[in-house]
């Protein structure tokens, strides 16, 4: 049997690869919502609470930024997965499945993407900021109108990154239960010595992550408007050459 | 009308307390253009900083109208600020938003009507030549035209005072003379009371009808331009009309003159020749017009056996001050 026959008849693609590529999609999908959710306020929390923030608090600073944030982010994703089984059993009621490891895979991956924020917000230039206060904004106009508004093209190269790094996180996840491609890659590709079911998951992970990058490019692309030649792309600004007032 | 009474600022940075403001006061009536002018270090961004509550002055008052905008508390600080508007060097606008929604940024903030924003900043637009710019994004304006958006903006609450910080630091010089004239053109028809922080003595020449000069975080000089400009020993004077470092190279005598306002424009010079027969070699002079009337500086040198005395009787007596060189 050639390589394409088997594509079709092999029972680890056509039976088992669409319900495992849907778990993994689910756990992305689950992981990425309520990373965003609590991710973007920590990253905005992050920036805002240091020195020089819009409201400096030293000490809870330190505690989220020093102790929480870093800790997390310096386990590994294998070994924090594993300890945050008791954790995905009580909030989920099973320690088995897509809805269970997408505990660990948000816990894992807020952290990271609440540091992204916090840097894509850091760009956003001081002089913004004290304009907004001058005319009177309050702190969350501020957040809302001028940090957010103007890191957006970063903010969304960050959700980019983090997705990515989901589909990965999710793969190792898995293996010790989660379901998705990479239970399936580890079951027939390690353990079956299967070829052709390996190739079309590394295939169609590749194309996933292709696709959030592309997506991300062309989401991020559309709402810069920070220089000249990406600025007319969201909405056409129609002037003629010949046509300029002023200076 | 803004009135700054005895405004002091210290910081501490590490053991040192540091004084950034010394006892700053200053008042500009309204309708009128008043330029702090004062090298880097002078205290101009701390003062910028405190008249715009950004940072709270350690003691001294600022009012507007004759309210009291320095004590207020937290809560009304928002509004406090709301009553001045602000010009930055590099404008600040933000990116993400069209000319129109720049300008329609402080109006969004007190949840104006829709439709009223969007008349107001049609008319703000117009006022500062911007028509038909509204949906240019700032990243396809020039330096001037960023910097137009940056004033309709500051306008758009309806200010009683305008600050500008450097406006024009970052512009080539026909763009900033462009920003100048708006400036002074919107302050005679707003009747905006309008304050330029500067190094620039240029944009002093240009616009302001009132100038204070900053030092070590001290007002050293202060007075209309006219009257800093006739004062021959100041160094606002000296700023407006530079002369060329003076080195002496004979021991002939050399006087410093100051022509202001009609006898500049009379034949002091000739006149002197002719009644003291005395040889007039002018060795450097700087001529401007300021505030409508004409200054000018000389340095002149005289011949040995010119009459000193009454030559500087002579000159005083036509309007002109005299200072004898060392």
């Amino acid at each position: 049997m050639n390589f394409f026959d088997e594509l079709f008849t092999n029972p680890g693609i056509t039976e088992a690869l669409p319900e495992e590529f849907l778990a993994t999609i689910q756990m992305v999908g689950i992981a990425g919502f309520f990373t965003v959710l609590i991710g973007l306020p920590l990253g905005v929390f992050l920036h805002t609470s240091g020195p020089d923030g819009l409201r400096p608090m030293r000490i809870t600073h330190r505690i989220v930024s020093d102790v929480i944030v870093n800790i997390t982010r310096s386990i590994p994703f294998a070994i924090l997965m594993v300890s945050l089984i008791p954790l995905a059993r009580f909030l989920t009621g099973t320690s088995i499945g897509p809805v269970a490891a997408s505990v660990s895979l948000s816990i894992g991956t807020i952290p990271f993407f609440a540091r992204l924020v916090e840097s894509s917000i850091r760009d956003v230039g001081s002089g913004k900021i004290d304009a907004a206060l001058v005319m009177g904004s309050t702190r969350f106009q501020v957040i809302s109108k001028v940090l957010l508004r103007e890191a957006l093209p970063g903010l969304i190269a960050a959700l980019t990154t983090t997705l990515v790094t989901l589909v990965g996180y999710s793969a190792m996840a898995g293996i010790i239960g989660g379901g998705g491609l990479g239970r399936l890659a580890y079951n027939y590709g390690l353990q079956r010595f299967d070829t052709t079911v390996m190739v079309a998951i590394i295939v169609i992970i590749v194309a996933i992550v292709q696709l959030i990058q592309l997506a991300g490019d062309w989401a991020a692309q559309r709402v810069d408007h920070r220089n000249a030649a990406t600025a007319g792309s969201g909405r056409r600004h129609k002037s003629k050459p010949g046509d300029v007032v002023g200076v | 009308m803004i009135t700054v009474t005895d405004l002091r600022k210290t910081y501490r940075q590490g053991e040192r307390t540091i004084t950034a403001l010394d006892g700053v006061s200053l008042s500009v009536p309204k309708g009128s253009i008043h330029g702090i002018i004062g090298h880097s270090g002078a205290g101009k961004s701390t003062l910028v900083r405190c008249l715009t509550l950004l940072d709270r002055p350690t003691s001294g008052s600022v009012m507007i109208d004759g309210r009291e905008l320095t004590s207020v508390r937290d809560a009304e600080i928002r509004l406090a600020r709301r009553r001045i508007g602000m010009v930055f060097q590099h404008a600040n606008l933000l990116d993400s938003r069209t000319a129109a929604q720049n300008v329609a940024h402080p109006l969004e903030l007190v949840k104006t009507p829709k439709a009223e924003i969007s008349a107001r900043v049609a008319r703000l637009l117009d006022l500062v030549g911007l028509t038909g710019f509204g949906d240019a994004y700032p990243s396809q304006l020039s330096g001037g035209q960023k910097q137009r958006v940056g004033i309709a903006r500051a306008l758009a609450a309806e200010p009683d005072v305008l600050l500008c910080d450097e406006p024009t630091s970052a512009l080539d010089p026909a763009t900033t003379e462009d920003i100048l004239d708006l400036i002074h053109e919107l302050t005679r028809t707003l009747q905006l009371t309008v304050l330029v922080i500067t190094h620039e003595m240029n944009v002093v020449k240009r616009i302001c009808d009132s100038v204070s000069l900053l030092e070590n975080g001290k007002v050293v000089e202060h007075g209309p331009l006219i009257e800093v400009a006739a004062t021959l020993d100041g160094s606002l004077a000296r700023a407006l009309m530079p002369l060329p470092g003076f080195k002496r190279t004979s021991a002939l005598p050399v006087l410093e003159l100051l022509l202001a306002g009609n006898s500049a424009s009379g034949p002091v010079l000739s006149g002197l020749t002719r009644r003291f027969n005395a040889e007039v070699n002018v060795l450097a002079g700087s001529v401007e017009h300021l505030a409508g009337r004409q200054f000018g500086r000389l340095r002149v040198e005289l011949d040995a056996e010119a009459p000193l005395a009454e030559i500087t009787e002579f000159l005083e007596s036509a309007g002109v001050q005299v200072e004898v060189a060392a």
